[in-house]
């Protein structure tokens, strides 16, 4: 195994326990603005996708490409839309903060 | 250039983290999500900048259709169908992280592949498959398109296992000669069935278990990309979504008293829910009007409601909201109880609520609530059922038992809005129902909130 894939072992196994230590301290009062917005940023794929459907030669590697910048962009974008759709509509209590 | 772009991505997914840990309160999660906006944009217009793309039709061609697809479903979704909308990107996120294998697998030749970078390739076309087509069942279930029961057939399991095993063989082969493109098709196309199979036998009820797995799965996808590039800012990011699918998907597991596997695999919610309606009419029930639940009301310091999927099946939310207002204007303290299952995706009922102007702080955790029941004067339960049967504590028999529930019992009165006594998924017939300090309001959530709210206003 050469060198760099054991380095972004060390770094994917780091992120999960980073991962771990900050949605458990997300609130079940969040929980669905969490999915879509953890949904939004799997959607990072798409910096490997933009990649894909600008380099080479091959025109089906770049046709696959343009279907993953596609996809991985309706999740980003649709994903963080939503997410902040629904943040927006969490209110404290008027009457209370008076 | 490669340092400048590196070094972008680690701000990238270090606006990641710090956007994830600001979703930690709601005071603070609207800007935790402009962080993670922030954060891919950062990182996308930094990989536009890469000298080595030659050709930008593609790109761009790509990414306007993808805003503008994503920008109408975010516009358009209503707050109930959020969790088939969860699971449709989920399953764009895992064919996106396929595409990108696939496509990186042509534009290297084939034959230039070290090992290592092999075995990531097909767990990347697996993982991102599995998560494409699973995905598109879980929402064909949550939509109605297909039913939401499980679909079994004798050797569903050893078909699933022998289809594992074939990718593992396939993968080997793949590996040892990373020249042979029909073992990574077909791999494709088993992988696509596999992700079919094993979403199929899932039913309805236990689809907020899926979609977080899927979730996850659809992270680990984006990793394993992430690993073929050797791309650190995918593999952060889909490590980071992969715990938090996993996480959510042990709070849904824990908050149904099910194992993953027994979710998983058991095929639960077979449609014959008939078996326990059995000697029911001796027991005597106590039904209510409107008009004299309005007067228990009107007798109360503090109420507790319960809602459950069925309030947002009716579309009570608001008017709902509009009763809890009245009777805090008459002084009596009103919060809401929220089980962890009470929607049909993890915090679903929260974001259903604080669409009909609930305020965040009404929304009170089962955990943090359960105490206080045996103090509270009225507890009132709409479309709430398995969640609130006393049968989980103590019937050993019972498919609730061990679930944690909401200590609706405790109160000093209950009133429950249903159209009839029928049991919940699990098909447990609710002793409540039938407790002397219940009062039953038979009858549509939504008529029968409207007709609350009318005679309160009549106090």
């Amino acid at each position: 195994m050469d060198q760099v894939i054991l380095v972004s072992l060390y770094i994917f196994v780091l992120a999960i326990f980073v991962g771990f230590e900050v949605i458990t301290k997300v609130p079940p009062l969040l929980h669905t603005p969490l999915m879509s917005g953890s949904n939004a940023i799997s959607g990072i794929t798409v910096v490997g996708a933009i990649i894909s459907a600008g380099v080479g030669n091959s025109q089906l590697g770049k046709i696959l490409g343009m279907l993953a910048v596609i996809s991985a962009t309706i999740n980003v974008v649709g994903g963080f839309m939503v997410t902040d759709r629904m943040l927006e509509m969490f209110k404290k209590d008027k009457k209370q903060q008076q | 250039m490669v340092t400048i772009t590196n070094i972008a991505y680690l701000i990238a997914a270090v606006l990641f983290i710090l956007g994830l840990k600001n979703l930690g309160s709601p005071k603070t999660a609207r800007r935790g999500n402009l962080l993670a906006m922030l954060g891919m944009l950062l990182a996308i217009v930094v990989t536009l900048l890469d000298k080595s793309i030659l050709d930008y039709t593609y790109i761009i061609a790509g990414m306007v259709i993808g805003a503008a697809i994503g920008a109408v479903a975010a516009k358009k979704v209503e707050m109930t169908q959020m969790p088939q909308m969860v699971a449709l990107f989920n399953g764009f996120g895992g064919i996106a992280s396929a595409f990108v294998a696939y496509s990186e697998y042509i534009h290297h030749g084939g034959h230039v592949f070290a090992m290592d970078t092999s075995i990531t390739l097909v767990l990347s076309l697996l993982i991102g498959m599995v998560t494409f087509t699973g995905s598109m069942i879980a929402f064909a279930k949550l939509q109605g398109l297909m039913t939401g029961a499980p679909i079994v057939f004798p050797g569903q399991k050893w078909l699933n296992g022998l289809l594992l095993l074939a990718v593992v063989v396939l993968g080997v082969m793949f590996t040892m000669d990373a020249s042979l493109e029909v073992t990574l098709i077909v791999i494709v196309a088993i992988s696509a069935v596999l992700g079919v199979l094993s979403v199929i036998p899932i039913g309805g009820a236990d689809m907020p278990v899926v979609i977080s797995l899927l979730n996850s799965y659809s992270g680990l996808a984006a990793a394993a990309t992430g690993f073929v590039l050797s791309n650190n800012v995918l593999i952060i990011s889909g490590a980071l979504v992969g715990a938090s699918g996993i996480i959510l998907t042990q709070i849904m597991c824990k908050a149904m008293n099910r194992s993953l596997a027994n979710v998983l695999f058991a095929a639960v919610g077979t449609a014959d829910s008939s078996g326990t309606s059995k000697s029911t009419e001796k027991k005597t029930v106590t039904e209510y009007s409107a008009e004299d639940a309005a007067l228990v009301f009107e007798a109360a310091q503090s109420v507790i409601i319960v809602p459950g999927y069925g309030l947002a099946v009716a579309q009570a939310q608001h008017v709902l909201q509009e009763l809890a207002e009245l009777l805090e204007e008459k002084g009596i303290e009103v919060r809401y109880a929220i089980h962890p299952v009470a929607g049909r995706m993890p915090g679903h009922m929260n974001v259903l609520l604080a669409e009909a102007n609930v305020p965040y702080d009404k929304l009170v955790e089962m955990d943090d609530i359960n105490d206080d029941f045996q103090n509270t004067d009225v507890v009132l339960v709409i479309g709430a059922n398995d969640v609130i049967n006393p049968a989980a504590r103590y019937k050993k028999d019972s498919p609730l038992y061990g679930m944690p529930i909401l200590n609706v019992d405790k109160a000093r009165s209950i009133m429950i809005v249903k159209r009839s006594l029928s049991p919940g998924f699990a098909g447990e017939d609710n002793e409540l129902f039938y407790d002397q300090k219940t009062m039953m309001l038979f009858g549509d959530a939504k008529k029968m909130v409207t007709e609350l709210v009318k005679e309160v206003k009549e106090l």
